[in-house]
């Protein structure tokens, strides 16, 4: 188990390394001067090299990227240009909005895969197979910005149950969790469908059935019991890319978490804090999905020796 | 394909709605009642009517115009970056899979997965964040996330090919590398890719369709779904006709190249047919 994980940690570290590098050298994409940018028209160039000197754009590449990652293994990810605040404060005190939504997100679309995964592949290629499948192209196809919105229209303003917008309890929560995993819901659908239809052939589960097990024990218990495995790793993978789809989710709800702080940054040029948002967000992705293999070798003790 | 589009009834509504979406795009100046930008103050926010059959949105423009309009953009933007990806990732893919060794290493191991180390739609954000907003730096941005899983699907495509009696021959009879990979490997490792494009216009509106939704994408007044959508949000109370008709083309368009890139993908690999 332990040589597992730290063969896995020696492979993420180069990646780590090459995010963090890539980050680091998005400022320098920027047409022109960043700094004037930053500013806007009409600052005067006094004004100007003040400020490319704080945020030490005036010192040689190399040494700017040194100091950012000797800044970045103190957990120093530079002031925010706009609030004059640290860069880490403001990303700390976002966090947690956006791990509620994407474990919000994530149970909803557990709560919909499973069942309905479980009884396409059952049921396949009956009528019941057929609506499923349609359904979950449709909520691949259905953006999480044509999504919220509707969904607002529907359960906020029409009917009035849920509120528009904002975080506090669970009712808030509920309609941008549904947002955000709504194409979660889809993919895992499909995962949990294909996953249940290779496990209903394999002979354990005929055994199952000859011992004379009701129906519903030889599916839930035996075959799907096996069949989550592969979708572990996918839900890992698809779990990061909520941590992305957030920023859209967030911006819809006013959910104040770290997506909408990144959206915010970029409208005010607040380079500094784009960058802290995008490498925790980028970060944040590696480990979820360093943990997901982890987990994955926990349940499936054969691919260690892969 | 007629045998194809008669099985997947699906497949052949996406098609027909891929057709009039083509048409929409490439004849929107003839079939657009208004100028998109034409501006009716009287009319700002009235719902659809026979003059207006979508509405209006709050500068008076007729959304009927925009949509049309904005399949352009979609169009447009997808297109450019699916064959861009798709050629880009194909050759870099292929070369890392047929040549092996220290290259293959290199471009899978460094650079494709480094790539993949970000959430698709983030790298993206964050290229156009700082390349500021642009046709062009739109579909920069969208390829540079795209190519890779056409490289990625290429080189284990080409990994499986290489070896077969068919490219051995080829080689025996003394065919040089650039004409083993373009006559021998390519038209076999084809079918894939083009279920791959065909996900991968869905994949592509949807992105830039995100980006316009942040302002990111395209800057006004040119219409796009995202932005006519991101237009709408604030009016969801008193004109959510401005979010309903951009929001169903959207989802008709991407539906539609999923459906297809689905039954393609079920028809040349039977295994996962259901």
């Amino acid at each position: 188990m332990i040589p597992f994980v730290l063969r896995r940690l020696a492979l993420t570290l180069p990646i780590v390394w090459i995010v963090v590098t890539l980050v680091f050298s998005l400022i320098h994409l920027v047409p022109g001067d960043p700094v004037a940018q930053m500013l806007g028209e009409g600052t005067s160039v006094t004004e100007i090299e003040r400020i490319r000197h704080e945020l030490g754009l005036d010192r040689p590449i190399f040494e700017q990227y040194r100091a950012y990652m000797m800044g970045l293994l103190r957990g120093d990810l530079g002031m925010s240009f706009r609030n004059q605040e640290a860069v880490a404060t403001s990303i700390l005190s976002r966090y947690p909005a956006t791990i509620e939504l994407a474990l919000g997100a994530t149970v909803f679309s557990l709560m919909v895969a499973i069942p309905f995964g479980v009884m396409s592949a059952v049921r396949r290629g009956k009528a019941a197979d057929r609506v499923i499948g349609f359904l979950s192209l449709l909520g691949l196809s259905l953006p999480n910005f044509a999504l919220g919105p509707m969904m607002i229209l529907l359960f906020s303003i029409a009917l009035g149950l849920l509120p528009v917008s904002g975080r506090g309890g669970l009712s808030s929560l509920i309609l941008p969790a549904v947002t955000l995993g709504g194409a979660l819901a889809a993919i895992t659908t499909r995962m949990v469908r294909a996953s249940m239809l290779e496990e209903i052939q394999r002979d354990y589960v005929r055994t199952a059935r000859a011992k004379g097990l009701k129906e519903s024990v030889v599916v839930f218990k035996h075959a799907l019991r096996n069949g989550l495995i592969p979708v572990i790793t996918i839900l890992g993978l698809q779990m990061g890319a909520l941590l992305a789809g957030a920023i859209i989710t967030e911006t819809i709800f006013s959910w104040p978490g770290l997506g909408r702080l990144t959206i915010q940054a970029i409208y005010a040029r607040d380079y500094p804090l784009v960058q802290g948002c995008l490498l925790v967000i980028a970060l944040s992705y590696i480990l979820i999905n360093l943990v997901s293999d982890v987990l994955y070798s926990v349940v499936d003790p054969r691919i260690r020796y892969d | 394909m007629t045998e194809f589009l008669r099985a997947n009834k699906l497949a052949a509504a996406g098609l027909i709605i891929v057709g009039a979406l083509t048409i929409a795009a490439v004849f929107a100046p003839w079939l657009a009642p208004y100028d998109p930008a034409g501006q009716e103050l009287a009319d700002r926010l009235t719902g659809p009517s026979w003059k207006h059959p979508f509405g209006n949105d709050e500068l008076g423009r007729d959304i009927l115009s925009r949509v049309l309009y904005g399949s352009r953009v979609s169009m447009l933007v997808a297109t450019t970056v699916v064959l861009l990806s798709g050629v880009i990732g194909v050759l870099i893919g292929g070369l890392a899979g047929y040549l092996g060794g220290k290259v293959d290493t290199f471009i899978t191991a460094v650079v494709i997965n480094s790539l993949l180390a970000f959430p698709g739609i983030l790298l993206a954000i964050a290229l156009v964040a700082f390349l500021g907003p642009g046709l062009d730096r739109l579909i920069f941005a969208l390829v540079i996330i795209g190519w890779v899983g056409y490289a990625r699907l290429s080189r284990g495509q080409v990994l499986q090919i290489k070896t077969l009696e068919f490219v051995e021959a080829a080689r025996a009879l003394g065919a040089s590398g650039l004409r083993i990979f373009s006559y021998h490997i390519l038209p076999n490792i084809i079918q894939p890719i083009l279920v791959q494009a065909s996900i991968g216009m869905a994949a592509a509106i949807l992105a830039e369709a995100s980006l316009s939704f942040l302002g990111l994408g395209i800057p006004p007044p040119t219409p796009s779904w995202g932005a006519m959508l991101n237009d709408g949000r604030s009016h969801l109370f008193d004109a959510p006709h401005m979010v309903l008709f951009p929001s169903i083309a959207l989802v008709m368009t991407v539906l539609s190249f999923n459906f297809l890139g689905d039954a393609l993908r079920d028809w040349l690999d039977p295994k996962t047919s259901k």
